[in-house]
């Protein structure tokens, strides 16, 4: 028998019930279940941080977090990042600092760094300790000088008044 | 004509910003199975059971197939053949019938309606296998010229690219240098993992795949044949794939099984695979042992050069045959002036997975070889390491040079540049950023940490033919839609291409759409690989958006009773010079060019659109300079790589924030294949890094800042736009370079010997006693 329990979510402000397996992943049942398919499985085992989502505002690996231990909780994964069609500060920033090749550990990065930066508001940020939280991830593509640069200049953006 | 070289943003971009991404995972049917493919346990034996009848009973499951339940015959061919060698006994079943040879070789699928019932069902599975004893050093090879494992043939092939009499150059040589040098098994690892969903239509017989991204159109082709189909019959969708290097894409075995389960059952079929399975079925490469030498004159100048190369390829030979070891040897000369050369390569089996293409392959691995000796070289024979490739090079006025070999089927014609002046600019740039005084500024040695620096030049090659074909077509509201066979692997390549063709039409690139790998949409693409994409690719795209530029002129002449000389096509419209009122934009040309259009004459075709394609017979050849500087930490093996720089000859670069990023990206990897990522197998051939945590793919912390050195100074003269390739490049070197550095700062007499430097290997080489050098007079 599958050992299936009935929770309640909230996924970028959208309140969400569901039934959901006991043993399956937050990262499954948000991209399965729930259709947030921008939350990225790179390795299963907590290491590349693609799956990296916000519960409660902190932090991690989707993959390593069971669904019903979302149960009551707020999440927000990179779908909730821009307002509209329009790309939030840290999004424009990895562009802007060709942060992104294939993409597929962005949405990681994204949440990893929007994280770092609501938590650290008002403090400065230095090169080391940029390249420090960046290295928390994996990314194959851009050898990491882009995603370090953008997250810099939009720590040093929003902390001009 | 302004969209060519400017640091446009990426189309890509927004949609991957916003997690609207199309990856593979990211698709579904409705009514889907997955499936789940049950691997060796064993990495060599007989079958003695394979039974899947209580796996078959588990809830959910629609079915369990093993090679039984298969075709008769069913193997993956080579994909680029060699003239000369035949592969035939050693290819890859689709799943193993009597025998394994690796751990991970398929050997059942599971399909059901859910992914965890599948995984679960999967260890159901009962497998009882005779294990045999694995061969699993290759090396062996040097001292047993046949190579039999019991009664198995462990070589698959032999080949050799030579001109010149080496021996007689050795002979009369002043000096000759010596060295081995052994390249670690790595590989591409892309971070999105291998996925394939395969959708049926029964009443047509026809199939549409997603996840086949890299050579779409062969795929597609061979999978026709394999499931006697015509090819017609079969769609592959372009979607986004999460990096490639050469791994993703290749035809593997689940290339057949899931689209024939798919036939099968009638239904979807979606596999996703997970890391570990990744790292033991997706192609390994770089594995080679080199026994390098080079006989030099007097005064330093290379008179002949030598390699025996051993490539352990795996248990099997792949789609790309021995292609890997075959550039090995035919680039391993590089930028030198080498009188004579004798490269020769033994390809043997061994049971482990099975080799292919890793970005750079080939080069990384003959770079290394080639750039470590001649350090070896310099210090055994006096000369500054610089001084001694400064007169080695070839020089601007022996270009194009001709080298008597072939590779990949073309002959080998270094087409342009001016290799010591770029390699006099790498020395300068290194110069200014300070490089020499931090290799030599030290925290001091009794600290245990020593500094070294470390050089390497090469010659990449790109633009493989032999042809890309593109439509670009203008639409009713005046977009620009170009097909191009090539595929999106993150390269950027519907970026460029927009560049292109924007830069042909005079429009906007912002108002081009690139559609890419799409085989109904261009079936006559041959994927992006082998650095062609923008080359080979992005010429076909040039021209088939100039015909579509003449086009449009045509027909404005004919609407605006102009003379086709008076017209300006600027900013997507087209006017009439000295009267500003005659002007037609390139959507109302398109609408003149609709079917039933006044403007159309008898038996004119309709549409604004243009198919071309662009033919290469000789591939075009970048060439870069690498610099390194490290820190060794004698007590505890670990090396930081403090500068990195990479000086590059990109003929033209469409956009050369894309340039940057893809040697950076490069560098990273190769990094990452000098100092940390290893497949190592224990004695029973059981892989040991089948994770991230023992597969140690570099973080931010492992990788500095990369300076980049581009240059634009020797347009390639075989396409319209002047451009040579930019994938490969950052990582080239990097083995080569690093070992340099390494070397550099340990003082070593000979050559480290091996890579990646792990920690152990780097305490090994600082703490041994120095022995006797290898090779000195002749």
């Amino acid at each position: 028998m599958k050992d299936v329990h009935e929770i309640r979510l909230t996924v970028n402000g959208r309140p969400h019930e569901l039934a959901v397996e006991a043993r399956r992943t937050l990262a499954d049942m948000l991209r399965h279940d729930l259709g947030y398919t921008g939350t990225h499985l790179g390795c299963e085992h907590g290491i590349c941080g693609a799956c990296t989502v916000l519960l409660d505002g902190a932090p991690v690996r989707a993959c390593l977090v069971f669904g019903v231990q979302a149960d009551g909780a707020e999440v927000r994964t990179v779908e909730g990042l821009a307002d509209g069609e329009q790309l939030s500060d840290l999004q424009q920033a990895f562009s802007d600092h060709h942060a992104l090749q294939c993409g597929f550990c962005t949405p990681g990065f994204l949440m990893l760094a929007e994280a770092y930066l609501a938590e650290n508001a008002g403090s400065t940020l230095g090169e080391d300790e940029a390249r420090e939280l960046v290295a928390a991830n994996l990314c194959r593509c851009t050898g990491y000088q882009g995603i370090v640069e953008a997250l810099l200049a939009t720590a040093r953006a929003r902390q001009r008044p | 004509m302004t969209a060519i070289g400017t640091r446009l943003p990426r189309q890509e971009d927004p949609r991957l910003l916003r997690g609207r991404g199309r990856f593979g995972d990211d698709m579904s049917a409705p009514g889907q199975l997955h499936a789940r493919v049950v691997r060796s346990p064993s990495a060599h034996g007989r079958v003695r059971t394979l039974d899947v009848t209580e796996a078959a009973r588990a809830p959910g499951i629609t079915a369990v197939v093993t090679a039984g339940d298969l075709p008769e015959g069913m193997v993956i061919p080579v994909r680029l053949a060699i003239a000369g060698t035949d592969l035939s006994a050693f290819l890859q079943p689709v799943l193993a019938r009597d025998t394994v040879r690796y751990v991970g070789e398929p050997l059942a699928v599971v399909v059901g309606d859910d992914p965890y019932a599948c995984e679960d069902a999967a260890d159901l599975v009962e497998i009882d296998i005779a294990d045999q004893p694995p061969v699993l050093d290759a090396s062996d090879a040097f001292d047993d010229g046949a190579f039999h494992h019991g009664d198995q043939r462990c070589t698959a092939a032999e080949l050799t690219r030579c001109y010149g009499d080496t021996d007689a150059a050795f002979a009369a040589a002043a000096h000759v240098v010596r060295i081995e040098l052994a390249i670690g098994r790595h590989s591409g690892v892309p971070l999105e993992p291998r996925c394939l969903l395969a959708v049926p239509d029964p009443d047509r017989g026809a199939l549409a795949i997603f996840g086949m991204t890299k050579v779409p159109v062969w795929n597609r082709d061979l999978l026709a044949d394999l499931l006697g189909l015509d090819e017609t019959l079969i769609r592959v969708h372009a979607i986004d794939a999460g990096g490639g290097f050469g791994v993703r894409g290749e035809f593997y075995p689940e290339d057949f099984l899931i689209p024939w389960l798919a036939m099968r059952t009638g239904r979807p079929v979606k596999w996703a695979e997970d890391r570990a399975e990744h790292l033991m079925a997706v192609n390994h490469s770089r594995q080679q042992y080199h026994r390098v030498a080079a006989a030099f004159d007097a005064d330093g100048r290379i008179l002949g050069l030598t390699d025996d190369i051993i490539q352990d390829n795996g248990a099997y030979c792949r789609t790309h045959g021995v292609a890997v070891p075959e550039l090995t040897a035919a680039m391993l000369p590089g930028p030198y002036r080498v009188p004579a050369y004798r490269g020769r390569v033994r390809v043997v089996l061994t049971n482990k997975t099975p080799c292919g293409t890793y970005r750079a392959p080939g080069r990384f691995e003959g770079t290394a070889a080639r750039e470590h000796l001649l350090d070896v070289a310099a210090t055994q024979l006096g000369i500054d390491p610089v001084a001694l490739r400064e007169q080695n090079l070839l020089t601007r006025a022996e270009m194009p040079h001709e080298r008597p070999i072939s590779t990949l089927g073309t002959d080998l014609v270094l087409d342009t540049g001016d290799y010591p002046a770029l390699l006099a600019a790498a020395v300068e740039e290194t110069g200014r950023l300070g490089y020499r005084a931090q290799a030599g500024a030290g925290p001091g040695s009794s600290t245990g940490r020593r500094r070294g620096f470390g050089l390497a030049m090469f010659v990449e090659k790109s633009g493989l033919g032999p042809q890309e074909t593109a439509d670009v077509t203008v639409s009713r509201s005046g977009a620009v839609h170009v097909y191009s066979g090539g595929t999106s692997l993150g390269q950027g390549i519907e970026t460029v291409l927009a560049q292109i063709a924007a830069d042909a039409l005079g429009a906007d690139p912002r108002s081009v759409r690139v559609t890419a790998g799409d085989t109904a949409a261009q079936p006559f693409g041959s994927g992006s690989w082998a650095s062609r994409s923008t080359v080979v690719g992005g010429s076909a795209v040039h021209q088939a958006a100039a015909a579509v530029r003449e086009r449009a002129l045509e027909l404005a002449a004919r609407i605006l009773e102009a003379s086709e000389e008076d017209l300006d096509l600027t900013d997507g419209a087209i006017s009439v010079r000295g009267d500003p009122g005659a002007r037609l934009t390139l959507a109302e040309i398109a609408r003149a060019a609709a079917p039933a259009s006044r403007y159309l004459r008898k038996g004119e075709p309709s549409g604004l659109s243009a198919r071309r394609r662009f033919e290469v017979s000789h591939m075009t050849y970048p060439y870069g300079v690498h610099a390194a500087v490290v820190e060794v930490d004698t007590g505890t093996g670990r090396v930081r790589v403090l500068r990195y720089l990479v000086a590059y000859e990109v003929g033209r670069a469409i956009n050369p924030m894309l340039v940057e990023g893809q040697l950076r990206g490069g560098v990273a990897q190769g990094i990452g294949g000098a100092l940390f990522e290893e497949f190592r197998y224990d004695e029973a051939g059981q892989p040991q890094a089948i994770t991230f945590i023992e597969y140690r793919l570099p973080t931010a912390a492992e990788i500095p800042p990369v300076d980049v050195l581009l240059c634009q100074d020797a347009p390639s003269p075989g396409n319209p736009l002047g451009v040579m390739g930019a994938g490969e490049g950052g990582i080239n070197a990097v083995g080569a370079a690093v070992a340099n550095a390494v070397r550099d700062a340990l003082g070593l007499a000979g050559g480290v010997g091996q890579l990646p430097l792990t920690p152990a290997r780097v305490c090994a080489l600082a703490h041994a006693t120095p022995g006797p050098v290898i090779g000195g007079g002749p």
